[in-house]
Parts: C-alpha cells; sequence; structure tokens
C-alpha cells in the first residue's frame, strides 16, 4: 500500500512539480468540499438548538449563536412543565434503553451460540440452516408486519417495551449468527478438537476455549445491534404508541405535531438528542462500527 | 437418554434461533401470503378470494405513484452513492494526511436514525428559514430552493437526504476493497508505464466487480426498504407525490385499515428484494464454497 502510493507520488514528481503540487492541492480541495457537506446538517443542527427563535428568524442556517443557550435542551429533554400535551424525550429515552438492553443481550447471545453450532459442531445440512437464518437479514419487515402485530397482540404485550424487545431479539438474529460464525470460522478447529479428546463437553468448550478471544466480536455485534435498535423506527411506530414509545417515534412525534409555533431550536436540540447515544459509540468505537457494516455487508 | 441429548446438544442449542426464525420470519411471511390472497379489511378473514388484491393494487393510482418513486429514487440513489463513494475512497487511498478524521466525517451519518437526520434536511430545506432564506439573505434576491415542498421536485429531497446518510459506506466498502489489492499488481503496471489514471480505471475500478455487486444489493435493498427518511421528511407529501411503497404498505394497513391490500404490497415488495438478494446469496455461497 505505501509502496504503490510512494512510487505513483515518485512518478508525478518526475513529470513536473507544479502539476505534481497542482493535484495534491486539488485532491485536497475536493475531500474537503465534501467534508463540508457530510458535516453542514449536523453543524446546522447544532448551532440552531442554541439559538433563540428570534435569533433563527433573523440570522440564517450558518449564523453562530449569539451565547451558549441551552434553553431548547432543556425544554427538549424536561419540557416546559404545563402538565398535558407536554411533550418532552426524558421518559421516551429510558424506553429506548430498557428496550436496546435485553434485545441486544439476548440477540447476541443467541448468536453467539448459533454460530459456534454452525462451525464448531458442524451436522449435516448445516450450511442450508445457515443460508436458512442469512436470508432473515434481508426480508423486508414489510412482510411480517401485519402478522406480528396480531401475535403481539394475542401474547398481550402490544404497545410494551416488552414486545420491542422480543421484536428486535428475533429479527436480530439472523445478523448476530453471521457475525459469529464468520468470525468462528476463522478459529482452526483443531483447538476445539483437541479440548473433545480431553474430554471437554459442549459448553466447556464454548465458555473456556472461545468466548475469551470472542472479545472483538462481541463488540462488533453489540455495537452494530444497540446501533440497529436504537435507530429503528418502524417496529417502534408500528408496534407501540403513546407512553411505550421509543425516542425516534417520540422525536417524530414531536417534530410533526403542529402547535401553534414551530420551535425549530428545540427540534433541533431533540434530534441531537435522540441521535447522540450511537454517534457517541461510532466516535468512540468506529473501527468496530465499521467492520460491523462491511461485515454485515459484504456477507450478508 | 443422557447418551441422546449429550449427542444433539448442538441441535438443541441450535433450535432456538432455528424455530424463532421460522416462525417469526418464514411462517409470517406465508401468512401475509395468504392474507394477501384473502378480502381482510380491519381484520383478517381467512376466506380465499383469488387475487383480487393484486388487481387492485396494480389499478390504484397511489401504488403507481409509489413504484414510480421508487425507481426514480433506487436510480438516483445509487448512481450518486456509488459515484461520491468512489471518488472519496479513490483519493483517501492517495496517501492523504489527516484520513482517519475524513473517513470519519464521510461515515458518521450511518451511525444516525433516518429520523434525526430526516429532521434535520427537514429543517435545512424548508423554505421559509433554510437554504433559500440563507442564499436570499446572502443577496441572491430571486433564489428559490422550494422543493421539499413542490410537488414535482420532492423526491429529490428525499435522494439528497439519503445520499448524505449512506455515500460513506460505499467509500468504506471500496476502500477495503482498494486496499486489499496486492501492490504488486500495482507496481508492474507502473512499470510498463502506466499512469494513476490507467492504474485505477484500467486495473483497479475492473477488480472491484465484487464490490460494485455487493454495492449494488445493499443500496437498492436500502432503498425498497425506504420509510423512516420519508415519514420524517415529508410524510409521503405533498399530497402523495412522494410516497413510497413501504409507505404505502403501513398507510394502507394501518390508516386505511385495507389489511388484505396491504398484504399484496407487502408480498410484491418480498418479491422485489428476493430477486435482487437471491442471485446475491447464490453467489456468495459459490464463492465460499470455491475457496
Amino acid at each position: 500500500m505505501q509502496d504503490r502510493t510512494y512510487s505513483s507520488y515518485k512518478q508525478l514528481e518526475q513529470k513536473s512539480k507544479y502539476t505534481n503540487m497542482f493535484l495534491r492541492w486539488f485532491l485536497y480541495f475536493v475531500l474537503v468540499i465534501f467534508a463540508l457537506y457530510f458535516i453542514f446538517p449536523l453543524y446546522v443542527m447544532v448551532v440552531t438548538s442554541l439559538k433563540t427563535m428570534e435569533e433563527i428568524r433573523q440570522g440564517t442556517l450558518l449564523t453562530w449563536p449569539s451565547g451558549l443557550n441551552f434553553d431548547s435542551w432543556l425544554v427538549a429533554w424536561g419540557g416546559r412543565g404545563y402538565g398535558a400535551g407536554d411533550t418532552f424525550l426524558k421518559p421516551y429515552f429510558w424506553n429506548s434503553i430498557k428496550m436496546v438492553v435485553p434485545a441486544v443481550f439476548f440477540s447476541t447471545f443467541i448468536g453467539a451460540m448459533a454460530g459456534y453450532v454452525l462451525t464448531k459442531w458442524r451436522f449435516k445440512g448445516d450450511k442450508w440452516v445457515f443460508l436458512f437464518l442469512l436470508f432473515g437479514c434481508f426480508i423486508p419487515y414489510q412482510a411480517i408486519l401485519l402478522p406480528m402485530a396480531r401475535t403481539l397482540g394475542v401474547l398481550g404485550i402490544s404497545n410494551s417495551v416488552i414486545g420491542l424487545v422480543l421484536v428486535h431479539t428475533v429479527y436480530g438474529i439472523p445478523f448476530t449468527t453471521l457475525f459469529f460464525r464468520n468470525f468462528y470460522v476463522s478459529i482452526p478447529s483443531e483447538l476445539v478438537k483437541a479440548a473433545r479428546i480431553d474430554g471437554a463437553g459442549f459448553f466447556k468448550i464454548f465458555f473456556k476455549i472461545l468466548l475469551p478471544i470472542s472479545t472483538p466480536i462481541i463488540v462488533v455485534t453489540i455495537i452494530w445491534q444497540f446501533t440497529q435498535i436504537w435507530n429503528d423506527f418502524l417496529f417502534g411506530s408500528t408496534f407501540s404508541f403513546g407512553e411505550a414509545a421509543p425516542i425516534q417515534v417520540a422525536l417524530n412525534n414531536m417534530v410533526l405535531s403542529s402547535t401553534s409555533v414551530k420551535e425549530y431550536n428545540v427540534d433541533m436540540a431533540s434530534a441531537i438528542i435522540a441521535g447522540i447515544p450511537t454517534l457517541i459509540v461510532y466516535v468512540l468505537a468506529g473501527k468496530y462500527f465499521i467492520r460491523g457494516l462491511t461485515s454485515g455487508a459484504v456477507k450478508g | 437418554m443422557l447418551k441422546w441429548l449429550e449427542k444433539n446438544l448442538p441441535k438443541i442449542v441450535m433450535a432456538p434461533a432455528v424455530g424463532l426464525i421460522g416462525w417469526f420470519v418464514y411462517g409470517f411471511v406465508l401468512w401475509t401470503l395468504y392474507i394477501s390472497f384473502t378480502n381482510s379489511k380491519i381484520l383478517p378473514k381467512y376466506e380465499l378470494w383469488g387475487v383480487g388484491q393484486y388487481v387492485k393494487l396494480w389499478g390504484s393510482r397511489k401504488w403507481l405513484i409509489a413504484v414510480d418513486n421508487l425507481l426514480i429514487f433506487t436510480a438516483l440513489f445509487l448512481i450518486f452513492c456509488v459515484v461520491i463513494g468512489i471518488i472519496l475512497a479513490i483519493f483517501l487511498d492517495q496517501k492523504i494526511r489527516a484520513e482517519g478524521v475524513l473517513r470519519t466525517i464521510y461515515l458518521y451519518p450511518m451511525a444516525l436514525s433516518f429520523i434525526v437526520t430526516g429532521t434535520a434536511w427537514k429543517w435545512i430545506l424548508n423554505p421559509t428559514l433554510g437554504i433559500q432564506k440563507m442564499f436570499i439573505d446572502w443577496g441572491f434576491e430571486n433564489f428559490t430552493f422550494d422543493w421539499l415542498v413542490n410537488r414535482e421536485m420532492a423526491i429529490y429531497t428525499i435522494v439528497i437526504a439519503g445520499v448524505w446518510q449512506s455515500a460513506g459506506f460505499v467509500m468504506a466498502l471500496f476502500l477495503a476493497g482498494l486496499r486489499s489489492v496486492e501492490d504488486e499488481i500495482v507496481k508492474a503496471a507502473k512499470i510498463d508505464g502506466a499512469n494513476l489514471f490507467t492504474v485505477y480505471w484500467k486495473i483497479l475500478l475492473p477488480m472491484m466487480r465484487p464490490v460494485f455487486f455487493t454495492s449494488f444489493v445493499i443500496l437498492v435493498h436500502i432503498s425498497i426498504k425506504s420509510y423512516d427518511l420519508i415519514v420524517a421528511l415529508t410524510q409521503g407529501g405533498p399530497g402523495i407525490s412522494t410516497t413510497m411503497p413501504a409507505l404505502y404498505m403501513t398507510q394502507t394497513a394501518f390508516h386505511k385499515s385495507q389489511v388484505g391490500l396491504s398484504a399484496a404490497s407487502a408480498m410484491m415488495m418480498f418479491m422485489a428484494v428476493a430477486a435482487v438478494i437471491i442471485p446475491y446469496l447464490y453467489s456468495e455461497l459459490r464463492r465460499e464454497n470455491a475457496r
């Protein structure tokens, strides 16, 4: 990699120092323009959330706020305190946490077990079983919404956080299985065989041999599932309303609610609050996030 | 008994995953398929009614608009994401300073929900206080940018936001692809006198065929399923001008209480996705078997 760019660099150098310089500048220019395009909405969100409505009307999207004014953030998080009709994100934020934590845990655990069996305890037709699960990554969820709504109703858990935990656990399994299966495939089976000869059983091999070396893939899986479930809107909006709604649904309701005056600063603060958990995870563990994205894509 | 348990333990551990997916994915899809052949309204009915719902679906103006929008959106979304993704990947591959920072910036939208980004873009694109006002305040007094509330143009605002969200993803795929190419290949080409442009255009990009294929599948898949972004940006409006199949499906089921018709639309979406995914899975599996 380094050699390649180095040699291309040298070749350009031979041609002419000026063309070379021009090309480098052009390269950086294009990259920075795109960076600005990607940063622009985030910048606008943050700046708008710190302005008063008066400032918003007078300035433009790009105008710097007059000061650090977190009023709209407080309103978005905790409301104005006038009771009925006062919607704010705090309770829904907790709904999302209560939904995400168990759903991520269960789907990761089931996926880890399935990936373990599919690679280390192979049986006849295991390839087909994997394909059977893998297809679940791709189905358009519209094709399961109606029966799911009925089922949740029959089970008496529609419009509840528990119902959403079930939904997210189930539809996360194809992805978590995929992650763990692809990870365990690369781990030499000799390890497992040797342990079996020594008399180690199914669970002992998993917990003593595989689990200790699984940290990277567990991180990838947890981050992937967390991001997916936190950001979900389709299931949340279809299977819950009112008090049980997760944060994305609440955000959408808040933004759409047509009170007399549209408060864009509160809208933007709400959007940032709803986006901040996944954004923090992305900034802190971007490497694992990207790994999940590309392996989730390249293989399924 | 204990022996049997021990022998079948792996299969028993595997059972919950298979059972859950079997029931909640395959069973439910079949259920939806069945319902699409009935005349269900608010509640599902189980007497078969034939293909009436499909006839009704393809005779519905709203559905035709939804399909039309899907085609427009998919085409533009694909082209822009792939072109921007490739340009960024190639440029980043030139030993750039601060590559890590730039990569992080290009990809962060993928970490946000479509509702969050939709809310942001809705504010940016709104004609009264958004971009339009910005340009007018800068002195372009006749500048208009009202796509969000313009029937003809609203679908393109969804393209703008969608591309912004997903282009970085394509960049990541291509960057990973480019970096997996052996240096020797490029060196050999250089020795033969190929310049940088030729190296990419004639050698590296053709080698990226699997990455193109993957991006194509993922992007088409995203666009067929796109729902959140439309809800957050336009709710299918103005009028019904930005309706897409996923939105049509939920509206028909939960607002219009036409469960049968809605199931038919869901099955059309399912078939569209299957037509893209099954060949993809097949080729991926073959590649793996060949290894």
